[in-house]
């Protein structure tokens, strides 16, 4: 960087630029058009001049029946607010320039929008469908494409409501199942595209070692013990040594982008909860975040500290599941799993306490909390924290951090420098065990959490063994969070203005983001100012962490490919959506 | 089935054998051994593959009616726990790993998602049910079920399991093969069972897409 910047301001690219790019001047947005031509240039610049060095987020919208807009959300590591830079093709043939060869990081992110939207980036490496499989019918983002049990463009829909009538959606269709074939289609003549594209995009370089062995392809998953859940894994092997790796995903793609398009602002709200099953109360905070921001309010001062207490909570269960499981990966079976659930137990009292449900919270309101904290939960929340957790985490940290089994395994694999971890666009503990001080709580301050003393938690060597710390130590941070919210905590309401079912959103785009226990987790909402959002994109940090698997799984051995995914904690739900 | 009627089968046994020998009937001690130590397979599909580890640990502990082992491995399971959403995707792998159980099986569809699509029903990618291409014993509701639930249901399959017969066992049948023919991924989902149904929509009549944009222009209208 040649000149001194001042890390929170955003230069004025409009005026610097003006050959190609523009100010978004549309009511409610933000950030600068740029022509899809000087893309590149301009992502150059802005990444080598201005320090815009982390690509978070890659999405699109369709402006049907204008045009395609590819939205790029761009950070700097150092902190700060966001450079949203967007770029508008016609819906006609679109094609844009893929950003992969500047940000490595938008590989799986430019791979999803050209599955959901059609998009083809120019020279993208491997532009596969990621969430589909390949040969699949139509583009399901855009706005001409129906799904099968297509009812009504948005919901309520007639039939439900006011006057719901009891049928099966099974008997409107004429297959009478969830599907649809293009006219004239034969299913007796259909040849399956195969997993050629996959298995050939492996790179096989050539031998050195002038030993004759063969390359052996193996694919962990989708039905694994280790993949915590559907997911997949094509390994290149080389004997025991991995060459390449490619992760294969969708087994668990359950459509949340185009459900939340048919959905009330509200109604999407306990659907958030099941993207990352583990930790539905950050992704409650997210949302409700980003549509506060297009709402323009803020919840009262209680409701602020209850958010940051259960979402504090959320973490530390989180990360104890995440040490805990990473333990089974590494051969320790399910002995500290056990321990680990037995805290988490205690944690999800607490939130079928407030919420009437252990896992699927659904406990914040655009404006607030659903409800107070029941009589004596507040005592048994301060119990925790000033008491049994503060213990636990360390009984977890001095049986595990010294074992054998976790330094032998841990130290040293799977390493992913800093310059690495920033340009794959790595969130979370993974950024920070490799040097990075990113944590959205003290890079871009998010509801209260300027208030509290609190480290940001980071480790320098990049291997598993730091990831793992990473998550011990930010257990012990997000106790001492609590602990502070707890004693600060003011009386008062929940709840800022009356409680409705349909919100009016005025029209405009919002991104919120909040840090979640895997990372930067981010809700992109378009409004039109209608009931529903016309475009609601989740930026989830465990499909994005997945960016940098290959990364860490190179030269390293098959078996600690293993260990490696149990570091690096994704949630399949939050990887496929 | 308590040990007092396993014991008890209306035979008498002579007082100097009576705590040695047991008379009972080859269903009963069969029906009893299976039901006692089922084995599910470690298979978890999304959210309530949580739940079902916590049933497993600790707190809430399946081990204690005989479901101690969770195999990974589709050969040596009993139970298949269809635990979270199931998808196109994932549906042939679901089919080729139930096909792979050795009989006799059963399967517990867990949670909304795996028993009639759930919450996510109307995504284009999930698929109803887990019982449009497998048959489901037991069914247990709740989105995730609590752990409590789903030890209900396993319980109730060993109830289930208690009633069946050896002699009208279908999988010592001489002609037996329950064999379920894989779905296909083409331009969606294909179920094999169903090309009949198919090809009459794709050739006689309007089939479903239908390619017209009926969307409202006013929604189609940024401001």
């Amino acid at each position: 960087m040649s000149e001194e910047i001042l890390v929170s301001t955003l230069p004025e690219f409009d005026v610097l630029y003006s050959d190609f790019v523009k100010k978004d001047e549309r009511n409610g947005y933000e950030g600068f058009i740029v022509e899809p031509s000087s893309l590149k240039e301009f992502a150059l610049s802005a990444r080598d001049r201005w320090g815009y060095d982390y690509l978070s987020s890659v999405t699109a919208v369709d402006y049907f029946p204008d045009q395609f807009e590819v939205v790029y959300h761009i950070y700097r590591s150092l902190g700060g607010g966001a450079l949203v830079i967007k770029v508008q093709i016609p819906r006609e043939d679109p094609k844009v320039d893929s950003l992969y060869a500047i940000y490595p990081g938008s590989e799986f992110q430019e791979r999803e929008v050209y599955d959901m939207f059609g998009i083809v980036f120019t020279d993208h490496p491997d532009l596969r469908r990621i969430l589909m499989w390949e040969g699949f019918e139509g583009w399901p983002l855009r706005k001409d494409w129906k799904e099968p049990y297509y009812e009504e463009e948005f919901k309520p829909y007639a039939s439900r409501w006011p006057n719901g009538v009891a049928e099966r959606i099974e008997d409107k269709n004429p297959f009478g199942d969830n599907v649809q074939y293009p006219k004239g289609f034969n299913p007796e003549t259909w040849i399956p595209s195969g997993e050629d594209a996959l298995y050939m995009g492996l790179k096989r370089p050539d031998k050195l070692d002038g030993v004759d062995s063969e390359y052996v392809v193996v694919n962990l998953g989708p039905q694994h013990p280790s993949t915590h859940g559907v997911f997949r894994m094509a390994a290149l092997i080389d004997g025991e040594n991995v060459v390449d790796l490619k992760p294969v995903m969708g087994y668990l793609h359950r459509n949340h982008e185009k459900l939340g398009e048919r959905n009330t602002f509200l109604q999407i709200m306990p659907f958030t909860d099941r993207l990352d099953y583990i930790n539905s109360m950050s992704n409650n905070f997210g949302y409700a975040l980003a549509v506060e921001k297009l709402m323009g309010i803020k919840p009262p001062e209680r409701a602020e500290y209850i958010r940051v207490i259960m979402a504090e909570l959320s973490r530390i269960q989180s990360h104890f599941v995440a040490a805990g499981f990473l333990l089974n990966d590494l051969g320790a079976f399910f002995t500290p799993s056990l321990y680990a659930l037995k805290e988490r137990e205690l944690i999800l009292e607490v939130f079928e306490a407030v919420s009437g449900s252990r896992m699927m919270c659904n406990y914040f309101r655009f404006g607030g909390v659903v409800r107070d904290l029941p009589e004596g939960l507040f005592e048994t929340i301060r119990q925790l924290a000033f008491n049994r957790l503060p213990r636990k985490i360390d009984e977890i940290d001095e049986f595990l951090t010294g074992n054998e089994i976790v330094t032998t395994r841990c130290i040293g694999v799977g390493v992913l420098t800093a310059d690495q971890a920033i340009a794959l666009s790595t969130t979370g503990p993974i950024l920070r065990a490799s040097g990075v001080p990113y944590d959205i709580r003290r890079a871009d301050p998010y509801s209260i959490y300027d208030r509290f003393d609190f480290d940001v938690v980071v480790r320098y060597h990049g291997d598993i063994f730091d990831r793992y710390l990473v998550r011990i130590e930010e257990m012990r941070q997000s106790v001492k969070i609590i602990q502070q919210a707890l004693t600060q905590m003011p009386e008062g309401p929940i709840f800022e203005g009356k409680s409705q079912y349909q919100v009016k959103v005025p029209a405009g785009e919002s991104y919120g983001r909040v840090e979640g226990p895997r990372g930067e987790l981010g809700y992109y909402v378009v409004s039109n100012g209608q009931a529903n959002p016309w475009r609601y994109h989740v930026r989830s940090p465990s499909f994005i962490n997945l960016t940098s698997l290959r990364e860490m799984c190179k030269n390293e051995k098959i078996a600690d490919v293993i260990a490696i995914l149990g570091a690096t904690d994704i949630v399949l739900g939050e990887v496929d959506r | 089935m308590s040990d007092e009627k396993l014991n008890n089968p209306g035979i008498e046994i002579p007082p100097e054998l009576s705590n040695q020998i047991a008379v009972t009937t080859l269903d009963k001690i069969y029906n009893w051994s299976r039901a006692k130590s089922l084995w599910p397979m470690m298979f978890g599909l999304a959210c309530c593959a949580i739940e079902m580890i916590i049933t497993a640990s600790s707190r809430f502990d399946f081990s204690r009616f005989g479901m101690e082992v969770m195999r990974p491995s589709p050969r040596q399971a009993d139970v298949m726990l269809v635990s979270g959403t199931v998808t196109k995707k994932m549906i042939p792998q679901i089919v080729r790993l139930y096909n792979q159980m050795s009989e006799p099986r059963y399967v517990l569809a867990m949670g909304a998602c795996a028993s009639g699509g759930g919450p996510f029903k109307e995504g284009y990618n999930v698929v109803s049910g887990v019982d449009k291409f497998i048959p489901v014993d037991i069914y247990v509701p709740g989105c995730p079920p609590t752990p409590q639930a789903l030890l209900h249901g396993l319980i109730m399959l060993t109830k289930k399991i208690e009633t069946e017969k050896l002699s009208e066992a279908e999988w010592y049948k001489k002609d037996f093969n329950e064999e379920i023919p894989v779905p296909i991924l083409g331009p969606d989902l294909i179920d094999p069972r169903k090309y009949d149904v198919i090809k009459n929509h794709t050739f006689n009549e309007d089939p479903f897409i239908d390619g017209g944009l009926v969307i409202d222009q006013k929604q189609g209208e940024q401001s």
